[in-house]
């Protein structure tokens, strides 16, 4: 396919690496945000075919690993009614909750789906008046005005069975808590490609300017990721600390803007806790008064509950690239992907995940 | 989840305010919505998530600096150094 092919292409990779070999003089610890460069990091190997001298460790940028637990929950008791269809994307459903799963929930005759897209949501409010239609909008940057689409147009239809439980998360609040962190050991970012579509470059570079780190906005193959890590420990070795744009075909300094007109008139920021982080402080998103009629926690009144996290597993920390997912304990022994223990082994993006399926053999057993 | 992929538009059809495009990936053809890049056109490159384009691939940007990475694949092919010059990466400011 075009634009991905290419991008994926053994000879420049090598190319990048000797040019990077050649570079790099002195250690330098460099973090990747965003879950699916995760990914493209475990099943390509790069981080084995980097030089040594250049660690990478995996943030927070897994939606579906730190949606707070009681927002699980809260998803489980609304899709538990019988007057519900619950809709959901599909990495959501086998999330443990404190006692159960949406998965159980519709495997003991809930109504839950799974969509691609939140205006398939829509199309299922549209075809079912008789039922209460509730979407999970989950995600960061990228996923946020797609859903924001959603409510903005079931106002403007006036779909009154239709509503959404909100969970956005944003970028910049949680990499400013790692820096502030004195734990902090990453030296430079590869900024999130497509939150960085959407949102532009501009906020990243208060974040340089003040922690004196550099970022580089990298997309999602294998050169890109190369590429982005060759131009972060550039900067570094020269000791630059500015926002440099890798991911130039998709990314434009200022964003999309209007991708961002929706968020705005959609939603307003709010405090938000991150599972297995904490709350932090303007890190969310949440419906603006104006669409409080189409807010599930509203709608179903259950703004109030609220869930204490259980210490399962050492998910806080590589959530916060403090430590490795074969750092645990329980990692392919009692926690998988059929049984996890975490929500990082749960999603696809989830670093633990993918250590799991990319180097498994690596674990010892 | 933040997973976005890029493919071409074949057939856009307009509805009351609502653009809609059928976009092509490899094989297959999704319906897609242009809420977001309102100037799109039939055979174009956009990047989509969940049933949105969130970009118009920069189809110049990509070719430019796509040279420049695949010239420092030949060269390294051929068993030459690249050159020290990391690809003209224009600053995000």
């Amino acid at each position: 396919m075009k634009y991905i092919d290419e991008y994926r292409d053994a000879r420049i990779a090598r190319a990048l690496v000797a040019d990077l070999a050649r570079r790099v003089t002195r250690p330098w610890t460099l973090m990747e945000i965003c879950g699916g460069q995760t990914h493209t990091l475990m099943r390509y190997g790069i981080d084995e075919l980097v030089p040594p001298l250049i660690s990478l460790v995996h943030g927070p940028g897994c939606p579906v690993c730190v949606t707070p637990l009681e927002i699980i929950d809260k998803a489980i008791l609304i899709a538990s009614r019988p007057e519900v269809i619950f809709v959901s994307y599909g990495d959501m459903l086998r999330v443990p909750g404190s006692h159960s799963d949406l998965f159980r929930v519709k495997a003991s005759g809930g109504d839950v789906r799974v969509t691609y897209s939140p205006m398939e949501a829509l199309k299922i409010a549209r075809a079912n008046p008789d039922r209460l239609v509730v979407f999970f909008g989950i995600g960061f940057e990228t996923t946020a005005p797609a859903n924001a689409m959603a409510v903005w147009q079931a106002q403007r239809e006036g779909l009154a069975n239709f509503s959404m439980l909100v969970s956005h998360v944003l970028v910049p609040p949680a990499i400013r808590l790692l820096l502030s962190s004195p734990r902090n050991r990453v030296q430079g970012f590869i900024a999130p490609g497509h939150v960085c579509t959407v949102m532009g470059c501009r906020e990243y570079e208060a974040l340089a300017r003040e922690f004196r780190v550099p970022f580089v906005v990298g997309g999602f193959e294998p050169i890109d990721l190369l590429e982005a890590i060759l131009m972060l420990v550039t900067q570094l070795e020269e000791g630059r600390a500015e926002v440099e744009n890798q991911y130039v075909r998709s990314v434009k300094y200022e964003g999309n803007l209007p991708a961002q007109a929706i968020m705005q008139e959609v939603y307003e920021v709010c405090d938000r806790k991150w599972r297995g982080v904490g709350l932090i402080p303007q890190s969310g998103l949440r419906l603006r008064p104006e669409f409080a009629a189409y807010d599930a926690e509203k709608v179903f009144n259950i703004e109030a509950l609220a869930t204490e996290e259980p210490a399962e597993c050492i998910s806080a920390e590589v959530l916060q690239g403090l430590k490795k997912p074969v750092d645990c304990p329980a990692f392919g022994k009692h926690c998988t992907p059929e049984s996890p223990l975490g929500a990082p082994m749960v999603s696809a993006e989830g670093a633990c995940a993918a250590y799991y399926q990319y180097r498994r053999h690596a674990v010892p057993v | 989840m933040c997973l976005a992929v890029p493919g071409k538009i074949l057939e856009i059809q307009e509805n009351s305010g609502d653009r809609r495009a059928r976009v092509q990936f490899g094989g297959i053809t999704r319906p897609v919505q242009l809420d977001f890049v309102p100037e799109a056109k039939v055979g174009d490159y956009v990047v989509t998530h969940v049933g949105f384009a969130i970009s118009l691939l920069d189809a110049e940007e990509a070719d430019r600096t796509f040279k420049l990475l695949e010239a420092m694949g030949l060269l390294e092919g051929e068993g030459l150094s690249p050159s020290p010059q990391v690809p003209d990466k224009s600053k995000a400011a």
